[in-house]
């Protein structure tokens, strides 16, 4: 189950959208989202389309990972959808009445749960393309360019960066190491998938004690290493590869800018 | 008796990532053998020991424990799990409990035992890895490294399985260590006579001196498997897919051919310290 979810896996790969550079990728992913929750017609939502099927298309990941990874979230979708299809009042198009109260799917309603799980899509999808296209230690670099200005005010911007790098690239291992703990545990007999919630909870202690201690015991040993190799806080650092603005990047903010005044032409020029 | 049938296993079926961990593996392992598995990093020698208790079901193929395939619909994972003990590298990450004997009876009492039974089984499992009653009311995290790992194995030994199986038991371990867990295995073996006990070793040394029988893995698959004798008197064999005799072996195969007349079953330190003694006429005594 843990292997469909695309949030925060990277793909490798060498398409146009793996080499922009991340700072540019994050700022657009912002606004990407940004824009999503502004648009509200339905010509915005078709040139939106237009815009996310070109960056999957242009990202060079397979498809398949995309819709496997929209799979764990189906019933985040089905849930919001639902609330907002029977919840919104308005002009009532079906109605079932129970004892006091009247189950009914208003007009209003079914727009918003239209249009809340299409938002919950491409925002799960344009989140995804950040990170399925841009490896954690690049993801990182960007954001550390972007909180470097705030540095002026005290802002710990490389530490901040540092821990991120530490934070994402133990991902995998603790995620190895859970699995070889409850490899280990069902060995002896322990059973993390059938009982109540209660049994499922106490079930959990023989997984998580050995996670903790494992997880203390490798930051241990991560700052014994970084204080071997003279790591200290607040030096300014310079970086071997420093990343320029390239032609690609260029070209980036063009397209995106496109896509913006498109939108915003839709939205203002076009009444529906 | 574990047994496999064409046994296959892929990871990441359908994956850029995919890899044929297994290929057409064909074992007989009978009851009361003490085998080890040797093979070079990503051989397969791990994934190939977590079916033997379903903990990985096979892409195709099948294993049998005892004649009845543990993965066949309607047989009961359980029954597997209770039959063959895994122990995993690195056990002692296992632990958990507030004491070593809550740790031990982890397994026993998740078998659904009663307490008297719970009781004699934590206290002969203690006694079989040379944990002495001052261990038991111990935080496992007080522990030494190799007292963790013996109380880790303990864990799995208190299932009282059929098959004991224990991935690269000595890893990590100071010289001491490593002999207290070799002589653990060697006494399991002389003390029950039908239980299998197999073991993943990187270590030669540590194969001729524990081991009976030897199974070579590579790429996936059985390279080829026999006795200790059979299998390390093939040093030419073994270095073609990265693996070497153990040293003993290697040196009487020097001194060899540089003209002494050794004989060529010598693969510990004890059987070289002797056979090159009596060269010399003396007693052999190391």
């Amino acid at each position: 189950m843990f292997r469909d979810i695309i949030i925060g896996r990277y793909i490798p790969g060498a398409s146009a959208l793996h080499r922009i550079d991340p700072t540019v990728k994050i700022v657009f992913t912002i606004l990407y989202v940004a824009a999503l929750f502004m648009i509200d017609n339905p010509v915005s939502y078709l040139i939106f389309t237009a815009y996310t099927a070109a960056l999957v298309i242009m990202s060079n990941v397979p498809i398949r990972v995309i819709l496997k990874g929209i799979r764990p979230m189906l019933w985040i979708f089905i849930f919001t959808a639902v609330l907002n299809v029977f919840m919104t009042p308005g002009e009532a198009l079906w109605s079932l009445p129970i004892f006091s109260f009247t189950l009914k799917i208003t007009k209003e309603g079914a727009a918003a749960g239209a249009e809340i799980t299409i938002r919950l899509l491409y925002l799960l999808i344009g989140t995804s393309l950040l990170t399925l296209t841009t490896s954690p230690l690049q993801l990182t670099d960007g954001l550390e360019k972007l909180l470097s200005p705030l540095g002026k005010i005290k802002v710990p911007s490389q530490e901040i960066a540092m821990m991120m790098t530490i934070a994402i690239r133990f991902i995998p291992t603790l995620a190895e190491e859970t699995d070889k703990i409850m490899k280990a545990q069902t060995a002896r007999g322990a059973d993390f998938e059938t009982g109540n919630i209660i049994k499922r909870a106490k079930a959990m202690v023989p997984l998580l004690v050995p996670l903790f201690v494992s997880a203390f015991r490798r930051a241990d040993d991560l700052a014994t290493a970084m204080e071997a190799r003279c790591y200290t806080g607040g030096t300014k650092r310079t970086r071997m590869k420093e990343s320029r603005f390239t032609r690609l990047d260029a070209a980036a903010c063009v397209i995106f800018t496109v896509a913006c005044v498109l939108l915003f032409a839709a939205e203002y020029l076009i009444q529906i | 008796m574990i047994k496999t049938e064409d046994l296959c296993y892929t990871y990441g079926v359908g994956t850029p990532f995919e890899r044929h961990a297994l290929q057409n593996v064909n074992l007989e392992i009978p009851d009361g053998a003490l085998t080890a598995i040797i093979g070079h990093t990503g051989s397969g020698k791990s994934t190939l020991i977590q079916h033997f208790n379903a903990l990985i079901k096979p892409t195709s193929g099948r294993v049998l424990i005892d004649g009845a395939d543990i993965n066949a619909s309607g047989a009961e994972l359980k029954r597997a799990r209770r039959a063959v003990g895994l122990v995993f590298q690195y056990p002692e990450h296992q632990l958990f409990e507030e004491t070593v004997y809550r740790d031990i009876a982890f397994g026993p009492r998740n078998m659904g035992l009663n307490d008297e039974e719970i009781d004699s089984r934590v206290r002969n499992a203690a006694h079989l890895v040379g944990l002495g009653e001052k261990y038991l009311e111990r935080s496992p995290f007080e522990l030494s490294g190799g007292e963790k790992r013996r109380a880790a194995i303990a864990g799995v030994l208190a299932m009282e399985p059929k098959a004991l199986i224990l991935d690269e038991p000595t890893a990590g371990l100071d010289p001491k260590g490593r002999d207290d867990i070799l002589s653990i295995i060697k006494k399991l073996h002389e003390e029950n006579r039908d239980m299998i006990i197999l073991f993943v070793s990187h270590s030669m040394e540590d194969v001729a001196k524990t081991a009976e029988n030897v199974i070579v893995m590579n790429e996936g698959r059985v390279e080829f498997e026999g006795t200790v004798e059979t299998v390390f008197s093939n040093a030419e064999r073994l270095r073609k897919i990265g693996l070497d005799a153990p040293q003993m072996t290697l040196l009487a195969d020097a001194m060899r051919g540089a003209g002494f007349a050794l004989p060529d079953n010598i693969y510990t330190v004890e059987g070289a310290a002797d056979a090159i003694a009596r060269i010399f006429g003396g007693g052999g005594d190391v």
